[in-house]
């Protein structure tokens, strides 16, 4: 498996850490009380096709991607640097 | 009062195998340049003495024998020149005791350090003037392609370990011939 | 038998080599079987369940019955295949799977129980009495069960892996391979030809066929001539691509060193992982045997195999020699081996309709019945259209037609497709990403087919990797084509093999059948069919034609079993290259490492850091007695201890303070310049993550520390905190754990110690103060800290001076009667002290766990503190952090657990556990660190401590978890 980092270039498997999905980006405000929180941090759609997730480039730049792919096919369609998404993070 | 007696991070003569050479370099102050936000400007002034600019991902920027190399988004390590006063450009981090260096070169090196590191380094793929930031094994790197070989960078805690790895693969490498 | 003037060996080299035990000759670039085949030797295994004789069935890879093991001086390999074994001089070899010698095998008996022994027999026969499973059946099972043996000791065979990269990766070297790989190279492509065998060439080598009217070896040559001149080509043989993965990845193993005699640094094998934005699979074809009665005896090969060991070994199989096909091709065996001078004593054509104008007896419409000779094929009986036959022979080539190599375009999820026309089955095209199938690997079977394909195949590479392609003329070649009619079994009355390796016949498949295991892969896993080494190369479309018919089904309703990766057993050595000894792991070593094991310090591993265990001194008999002096010198005068370890993050930029707000559950943007604080990091789920210190040593700069264990936990953490919520922010950090050493120096005369080195002397520096030292010219960091308990210092310098520093802060402490002290002091220090490690901070504990729900401010957001707020994370209920107080001696209990006195000793009664233990001479106890239900109101109270792993069962007094200098007097001193 090969991702395409968006500053190394494509990059074997091995260089990147696992973390989960792309809903982590999405922090739930201090006081949005227990549901949102368990949400963002526990309820994960687990799709069968596309799927965004991230994926830590730890022997490369350092830097978090979301990694767009499909779970079925293999296909990785894409990944962006977390750093720079717009409205994904906060 | 003490005299302090500044070590090299690895005391190690130089091997050489067939037409493979492995050595420990010293590459004199490494120094982490990271680019602030929105600094660009600043930090092109801040270079232009030594006549280098901030390079692109996977790049160096070089001039006479002093390298400013890609280590990450928005950072690079100056090599080789105590660094100049960046101002509010960038945080500045001296790194000089951190890396330990060493050189690979001779015709078969890409072949070698192939065998730690998941990469094309051939000449076509990776030229000199290309730089990346790269896994040896299971350690942190950054590997610089030099028109003789490599310079490839290694925490100094881990370089016993990593002229290890390369001196098996050459040895490997050398027994098939 | 050698055949004058055949075959490709290099009959100048002789070279000799044993077979169990007797010494064989042969030459170079034979293979033991073609090397013992040549000596005819007949018997060269034993079958796995029934200890049958078996003879060379194949001359590749797929081998099932010529299984030997290699004995070399320091390994031993099992189920090597003798006919890819290539023979060098000094190779040792024997026969394995027997009990006794390989002609007499005492387990033969088998064979008589053979009808005890069919499908299930397993799951039928070691049911009762149950009392036997584990004294007798398992006992008796183990010691038949399994294939060849290993020598019980370490592989020491040096193996190696490596990684590639390429435009084309062309998989098999055949016709169709050469010439894609020819076409690609011409056109400037970056290209691997990789290829299983020794020579390079496929069924050219084997086939007698002209290319471009000369010999298919001769044009084989002039390809490969040209392809090693060219610099873009590399040749791999000898390497087999063994798996297709995601993204173009290939896993391929090449056999390095296990075709010559062992040497320094050679590597056995080699495992490549080969990145390629095209590949063609051009890996041939697997000819199928019969299903007749008694078709495994020494003499009954492959017809395809025959003929390799006539034309490309020089090797006649037998003196008399009859051919079984279904189909035209196999006819070329039969004419090849008359060419040569080998008798055949008849073609024995299945087909009603084939030609009968051959230069030997051809019977049409022909069935082989029976079979006869103990050791070696004497004798076949059977019918043809024309009435019955019974022939002497002592070689049958056999052909059931062809099946495309397929295996790997199965790799990704693939199944392959049903040709009715070949019989076989077909690849699924596009079911590998960048793979395209070619050759008879397609269907193909013709030679002037395959060149046609290859050619086309790599056009259509070279069109996708955007290269306009050069001119490569297409050879001439045969094309006269591929005519099969399907012939899985022959009835009769004796066993029909369809798995020789595994010992599966016609009769086992149709019981599986019988009693319900109608689906393809129960069938396989009831019957072990295709479970052997040749995972089922051999058998797999016999026996599913077989349970097709059983069942009443067509063949591709019945479906086909997975194929996955590995394509060939793949040695775990050879994966695993590398990894042993040193390479296992990255050695990490401290600035102080010699001058420590200068001293004696046994090291111990930290992570991947190596660390000083403790110092011994003359007279030290163990290490509690050198830990209690260490201790003891650190309380009484000054101890110097290597703290480098230690996480060191370096953190700058305006919105420094902030991000540390953000990331730290208590405040540092109010931390004064030259001020350290304690900080405590939580994980976005409420648990506590690390914990350390943080200088602030300029208005926008901050020196983190993270605890050893966590430095790189830590560092992804802040990289996502600030990528993901703040990446706008102006901070920036990197980790300079490797820039500074840092040692501890702890005691009543620490600042006494620090003096005697530094340039100008401290005066007034306060607990948690920081900056700037001059140290013989060098600038250093001085923090006042501690993990002792004592008053302490922590003093860092550029790496480069570290070894000096240690030895002059160590050389200088003992002049005031301290010295050096290692982790087992240290330990015992920070326990006295309660002072937390990762033991405590262990994952699954809340900052109010430790006693310090204090520490997550109330006044802003931090990474954490929604989620920790949550009811059950706080409260009686939680297990929260005490000392335990134990009598002196008691050996070390972590990980014991805590019950109420008078309770039941059950999981459920468990009141909590002990995290940390420590001798301690101050205290005169044994202290323990842990967490206890509702602990802090429990202070105080007698506790049981139940550790079933030691046998201990004892009480301790529960108590605060600082022992020493609860007030800090000490630290502040």
């Amino acid at each position: 498996m090969r991702i395409p980092c968006p500053l190394c270039g494509p990059r074997d498997r091995r260089e990147f850490t696992y973390y989960g999905s792309d809903d982590y980006l999405n922090r739930p405000a201090p006081d949005a009380g227990a549901g949102p929180w368990d949400d963002h941090l526990h309820l994960r759609a687990n799709p069968a096709g596309e799927t965004h997730d991230l994926w830590y480039h730890e022997a490369g730049c350092a830097q978090w991607l979301r990694v767009h792919r499909n779970t079925v096919s293999h296909e990785i369609y894409g990944a962006a640097l977390v750093a720079g998404l717009k409205g994904g993070a906060q | 009062m003490p005299e302090l007696i500044a070590k090299p991070a690895l005391e190690k003569a130089p091997l050489t195998l067939g037409t493979c050479r492995l050595e420990a370099v010293d590459l004199g102050p490494i120094t982490s340049v990271a680019l602030f936000p929105g600094q660009e400007k600043a930090m092109a002034k801040a270079l232009k003495p030594l006549g280098l600019s901030f390079p692109d991902p996977n790049s160096l920027s070089a001039k006479a024998g002093v390298q400013l190399v890609w280590t990450g988004r928005e950072q690079a390590f100056l090599i080789g020149v105590t660094a100049p006063d960046f101002g509010a450009a960038a945080a500045v981090t001296d790194q000089s005791g951190g890396w330990a260096a060493l050189r690979l070169s001779g015709d078969k090196a890409a072949e070698v350090l192939m065998r730690h590191v998941p990469l094309d380094l051939r000449a076509a793929a990776f030229p000199p003037g290309r730089a990346v930031r790269a896994p040896l094994g299971h350690m942190s790197s950054v590997v610089i392609r030099e028109e003789a070989g490599f310079l490839i960078l290694i925490f100094r805690s881990m370089a016993r370990t990593a002229w290890h790895e390369i001196e098996v693969a050459m040895r490997t490498l050398a027994a098939r011939a | 038998m050698r055949v004058a003037g055949k075959g490709l060996i290099e009959r100048e080299k002789p070279v000799s080599f044993t077979f169990d035990g007797r010494t064989y000759a042969g030459f170079k670039g034979d293979t033991v079987a073609s090397a013992l085949l040549a000596a005819r030797v007949r018997v060269v295994g034993r079958s796995f369940k029934y200890h049958r004789p078996r003879g060379v069935l194949t001359a590749g890879s797929e081998e099932p019955n010529a299984l030997i093991e290699v004995v070399g001086a320091k390994n031993q390999t099992p189920n090597v295949r003798a006919t890819v074994q290539e023979v060098f001089e000094g190779l040792v070899t024997r026969s394995q799977n027997r009990m006794g010698s390989l002609r007499w095998d005492l387990l033969a008996v088998n064979d008589l129980m053979a009808p005890f022994f069919s499908a299930g027999f397993y799951y039928k026969t070691f049911m009762w009495p149950r009392a036997f499973w584990e004294k007798v059946y398992e006992p008796a099972i183990r010691r038949a069960a399994g294939l060849g043996s290993l020598s019980g000791r370490h592989d020491e065979g040096h193996y190696e892996k490596a990684f590639a990269f390429c435009d084309l990766l062309v998989i098999g070297a055949g016709p169709t391979g050469l010439i894609a790989a020819l076409t690609a190279a011409r056109a400037g492509a970056d290209v691997i030809l990789a290829d299983e065998d020794s020579r390079m060439g496929g069924r050219l080598l084997s086939n007698g066929e002209t290319v471009d009217g000369q010999p298919g070896p001769d044009w084989v040559a002039a390809v490969l001539a040209e392809l090693s001149s060219l610099p873009n080509v590399r040749l791999m043989p000898r390497t087999t691509v063994s798996g297709a993965y995601d993204g173009g990845i290939y896993g391929a193993l090449e056999r390095v060193g296990l075709h010559k005699p062992a040497r320094p640094d050679l590597p056995r094998e080699a495992f490549w992982r080969i990145t390629a934005r095209r590949a063609i699979l051009a890996s041939g074809a697997l000819e199928r045997p019969i299903a007749f009665p008694m078709n495994d005896r020494p003499g009954i090969m492959m017809a395809g195999a025959v003929q390799s060991y006539l034309n490309r070994y020089g090797v006649a199989s037998g003196k008399r020699v009859t051919l079984f096909a279904n189909n035209d091709g196999a006819r070329a065996v039969a004419r090849d081996l008359m060419a040569a001078g080998v008798q055949v004593a008849a073609i024995l054509d299945s087909r009603a309709n084939a030609s009968a104008v051959e230069n030997c007896p051809v019977y049409l419409g022909a069935r082989i019945t029976d079979t006869s000779g103990r050791h070696g094929l004497r004798l076949i009986e059977g019918h043809h259209a024309g009435g019955a036959f019974k022939l002497e022979t002592d070689c049958l080539a056999m052909s059931g037609g062809w099946n495309p190599t397929l295996h790997l375009t199965c790799h990704m999820g693939g199944r392959p497709r049903w040709s009715e026309e070949l019989a076989a089955f077909v690849p699924m095209e596009g079911a590998v990403p960048g793979l395209v199938a070619a050759g008879a690997a397609n269907g193909t079977f013709t030679t002037h087919g395959c060149l046609a394909a290859g050619h086309a195949v790599a056009e259509a590479a070279l069109a996708d990797l955007g290269l306009s392609p050069a001119k490569v003329a297409l050879p001439r070649a045969e094309g006269l084509p591929y005519v099969v009619e399907p012939l899985w079994a022959v009835e009769g009355k004796g066993r029909a093999w369809l798995d020789f390796a595994n010992d599966v016949t016609t009769k086992d498949v149709k019981l599986a059948a019988q009693e319900g295991y109608a689906s393809v892969e129960h069938m396989k896993r009831y019957t072990t069919q295709g479970m052997a080494p040749d995972q089922g190369k051999n058998s797999n479309m016999g026996a599913l034609a077989v349970l097709a018919d059983a069942t009443g089904r067509a063949i591709p309703e019945t479906g086909i079993t997975t194929f996955r990766p590995p394509y060939v057993p793949v040695s775990v050595a050879a994966l695993g290259a590398g990894g042993r000894g040193m390479g296992f792991a990255p050695q990490r070593f401290l600035t102080s490492d010699q001058a420590s094991r200068d001293r004696g310090a046994p090291m111990i591993e930290a992570g991947l850091w190596y660390r000083p265990s403790y110092f011994p001194k003359p007279g030290e008999a163990t290490w509690r007695v050198s830990c209690d002096r260490e201790v003891a010198m650190v309380r009484g005068a000054v101890g110097v201890a290597d703290v480098s370890t230690l996480g060191k993050i370096d953190i700058q930029g305006r919105d420094a303070a902030r991000f540390l707000d953000l990331v730290y559950t208590n405040t540092f943007s109010t931390l004064p310049v030259g001020r350290v604080r304690y900080g405590l990091m939580l994980r976005e789920d409420g648990f506590v993550m690390d914990d350390g210190t943080t200088a602030r040593l300029g208005e926008n700069h901050f020196l983190m520390t993270t605890t050893t264990a966590a430095a790189g936990q830590v560092m992804r953490h802040l990289d996502f905190v600030h990528q993901t919520h703040c990446a706008d922010w102006d901070v920036r950090f990197i980790s300079v754990t490797e820039a500074w050493a840092q040692f501890a120096v702890a005691g009543p005369k620490s600042r006494a110690l620090l003096n005697a080195v530094l340039d100008q002397p401290v005066q007034d520096f306060p607990f948690m103060a920081c900056g700037a030292v001059q140290l013989g010219g060098v600038t250093a960091r001085l923090f006042r800290i501690s993990f002792s308990g004592e008053q302490g210092y922590e003093i860092a310098v550029p790496t480069r001076y570290g070894e000096s520093l240690f030895r002059d802060l160590v050389a200088k402490a003992e002049t005031m009667g301290g010295g050096p002290y290692g982790m087992e002091a240290l330990n015992v220090l920070r326990v006295e002290k309660g002072f937390i490690t990762h033991a405590e901070i262990h994952g699954r504990t809340t900052a109010f766990d430790i006693g310090m729900e204090k520490m997550v401010s109330p006044k802003k957001d931090c990474i954490g503190k929604a989620m920790a707020a949550r009811p059950a994370l706080v409260g009686p209920e939680r297990q929260q952090l005490v000392g335990l107080k134990i009598a002196t001696g008691t050996p070390p209990c972590s990980g014991a657990h805590l019950f109420t006195v008078g309770d039941k000793v059950g999981r459920e009664e468990s009141q909590g556990y002990i995290t940390s233990f420590a001798h301690s001479d101050l205290m005169g106890a044994c202290l323990g660190l842990g967490f206890l239900k509702n602990g802090r109101a429990r202070h105080g109270e007698i506790i049981r401590i139940v550790d079933h792993l030691r046998g201990l069962d004892l009480t301790a007094e529960v108590c605060d978890p600082v022992f020493h200098d609860k007030d800090g007097e000490k630290l502040r001193a």
